[in-house]
């Protein structure tokens, strides 16, 4: 059984600092670090499991830079079989419907039993390439799931979440699931991976020429959303009343609230 | 023809809040295209939630009612609402950016090859020029918050129709009509459009609480951070809450450090709340935080941290200790009330 894991590497966004627009307002990629989307990493330990239950082969695949090359190496040292880099320039400008296209064409070209990916990245914070993926290829798409299992050769059961409650679903194979930061915490690094790919360098590197395809989904041509414009976000200092946490001044607030209705 | 759309989710054998809040927005935006609002709705049987609709200006109303369709389903609903969009050929298409929201849209989208734009906090009509000097009029204006809640970006779909966006829980406001209008129903012929594949998909077990927690309603919230220090420190929270009739919110930290249940997580990832007043307790103020609470009309902040960026939306800032000024708010409270 075949399983790949889709996974993206991502600038940090949670730990932003000043710097990290520039004055014109657009992100300023060099002044945060490059991660392992962390949901991704939620999908790979799924995977992982399955090949430790199951005896699966675990492909990672990620679309991006040449740089992207360090979360396949991560990737490896945690447990994965295999990595491909997809890498063109005639991807540039993609949105997720031509991510999508470009994604599902490469997972087209290795026939897997199951994909996983992260329910969202978090610097779109879409959670849209998932689903548009499992359409693009014609199969079933179970989105937010926190536990994996085979039922039978063809058959897995998830657990996902929904709104208030989760609900146990079973799907035919092949399947796309989205995993979720609330499945199983990922694995660290095997020391004996890392002694094994630390000098790696032979990544196997697909492009549109690999992967084939309609050239109009690609990129930009491919992508039926533009971005009108960005604004930085600026607090706008609203005129704060500053109170003293003295008694006069707090029981002074309270007949304020009081007296203007906005408490009972 | 050319109408919008909305994408009607139940809850509680209601039609949720989120889509009547989308309903109410597409109200106001058909208004500037000129065009009618109409609605989707699938379900075991929901054919009597029809008429309440017309309260909320909903002029027409696809209907798909079938056994299969007691629960949401991915390929279920989605084949619907494709063999909807294909015939009658909306130009916007709204879902709320709920947990189905966000698992249909972008199966839809996918199936139509159109734009989609997730987790909008506004939408707009206006008009559009690309970069190579054409001109689009009464375009979509997609607006959501991106990169971590850093930046806001305009999207826009020039050229594919429907153009379609997933839209943040409470953002919006409803308003109900004072004078309905009526529903014209659409009955979907679901024979004809689902088939055996939709069953690759199986609910084996399904397990929802009851709706116990609703942040969302209350007028009145108090919310607490990491700065809080504790679970049995929040409970000064619950305890300001309480006299103040009002519900607990917390911050993601707050959520994370389990001090509150996740139900009670205000912001970006978590619920948008705009009470009448908010009261925020240790919390610093990250941005991903305040999206989710500075439409609320009044904000007190209180935290010990005369820095803390939370004070700078704040219209009441107290600088101090939370263990001092909570407690002397519940007893003044108690003295003037009443």
């Amino acid at each position: 059984m075949r399983v790949v894991v889709l996974a993206k590497q991502v600038p940090d966004t949670r730990t932003v600092t000043k710097d990290a627009m520039t004055p014109e307002g657009t992100v300023n990629r060099a002044a945060l670090d490059a991660i392992f989307n962390p949901e991704d990493l939620y999908a790979l330990e799924q995977a992982l499991r399955l090949k430790e239950s199951n005896g699966c082969e675990v492909i990672v695949l990620t679309m991006g830079p040449e740089r992207a090359t360090q979360i396949l190496k991560d990737s490896l040292f945690r447990g994965a079989d295999h990595v491909i880099l997809l890498s063109d320039s005639r991807f540039a400008g993609a949105d997720t419907l031509a991510t999508s296209y470009a994604l599902a064409t490469a997972i087209g070209k290795l026939s897997p039993d199951l994909v996983l990916a992260g329910r969202q990245a978090i610097d779109g914070d879409t959670a849209q390439v998932g689903p548009q993926i499992a359409q693009e290829l014609s199969i079933p798409q179970i989105t937010y799931a926190t536990e994996i299992s085979l039922a039978d050769n063809c058959t897995i059961r998830v657990k996902r979440a929904i709104e208030r409650g989760s609900e146990i679903v079973e799907s035919s194979l092949p399947a796309l699931v989205t995993v979720t930061s609330s499945a199983a915490r990922p694995r660290s690094a095997n020391a004996r991976s890392v002694m094994r790919y630390k000098n790696f360098t032979a990544f196997e590197k697909w492009s549109v020429d690999t992967i084939g395809g309609d050239l109009n989904r690609y990129g930009s041509a491919g992508s039926p959303t533009k971005v009108r414009n960005i604004e930085n976000i600026v607090f706008t200092a609203k005129e704060s009343k500053v109170v003293n946490p003295d008694d006069a001044s707090l029981e002074n607030l309270i007949t304020e609230l009081i007296a203007d209705h906005t408490i009972a | 023809m050319n109408n919008i759309l909305v994408f009607c989710e139940t809850d509680e054998g209601r039609v949720a809040d989120v889509s009547l809040e989308l309903i109410t927005k597409a109200r106001e935006l058909a208004g500037k295209l000129e065009c009618k609002v109409e609605a989707f709705l699938a379900g075991k049987s929901v054919g009597e939630l029809a008429g309440t609709l017309g309260n909320w200006g909903v002029h027409r109303l696809f209907l798909a009612e079938h056994e299969s369709l007691e629960f949401y389903r991915t390929l279920h609903y989605s084949k619907l609402l494709v063999s909807v969009i294909e015939s009658e050929r909306p130009q916007i298409v709204l879902f709320g950016a709920t947990c189905i929201g966000r698992d249909l849209a972008p199966r839809v989208s996918s199936a139509l090859k159109s734009g989609l734009t997730a987790d909008c906090t506004q939408l707009e009509i206006g008009d559009y020029t690309d970069p190579k000097g054409n001109a689009y009029s009464n375009l979509l204006y997609q607006i959501r918050p991106a990169f971590g809640g850093n930046i806001i970006a305009t999207i826009v779909n020039p050229l594919h129709k429907p153009q379609m966006a997933t839209v943040r829980e409470g953002v919006m406001k409803k308003e109900m009509l004072s004078k309905a209008v009526d529903v014209e129903r659409v009955r979907i012929d679901t024979s004809s459009i689902l088939d055996d594949t939709c069953e690759a998909v199986k609910i084996i077990d399904r397990v929802v609480e009851k709706r116990s927690i609703d942040i969302k309603s209350s007028q009145i919230i108090v919310a607490g951070g990491y700065g809080v220090g504790s679970k049995e420190n929040f409970e000064l929270i619950h305890q300001l809450a309480k006299v103040l009739g009002g519900e607990v919110g917390a911050s993601r930290a707050a959520v994370d450090a389990g001090f509150a249940e996740n139900a009670r997580q205000i912001g970006q990832t978590g619920v948008t709340v705009r009470p009448k007043l908010f009261i925020s307790v240790g919390i610093s103020g990250q941005i991903q935080h305040t999206a989710g609470m500075d439409g609320s009309a009044k904000i007190i902040s209180i935290n010990s941290d005369p820095l803390a960026p939370i004070h700078r939306i704040a219209d009441y800032s107290i600088v101090g200790d939370l263990n001092i000024v909570v407690p002397k708010l519940i007893e003044y409270y108690k003295k003037h009330s009443k």
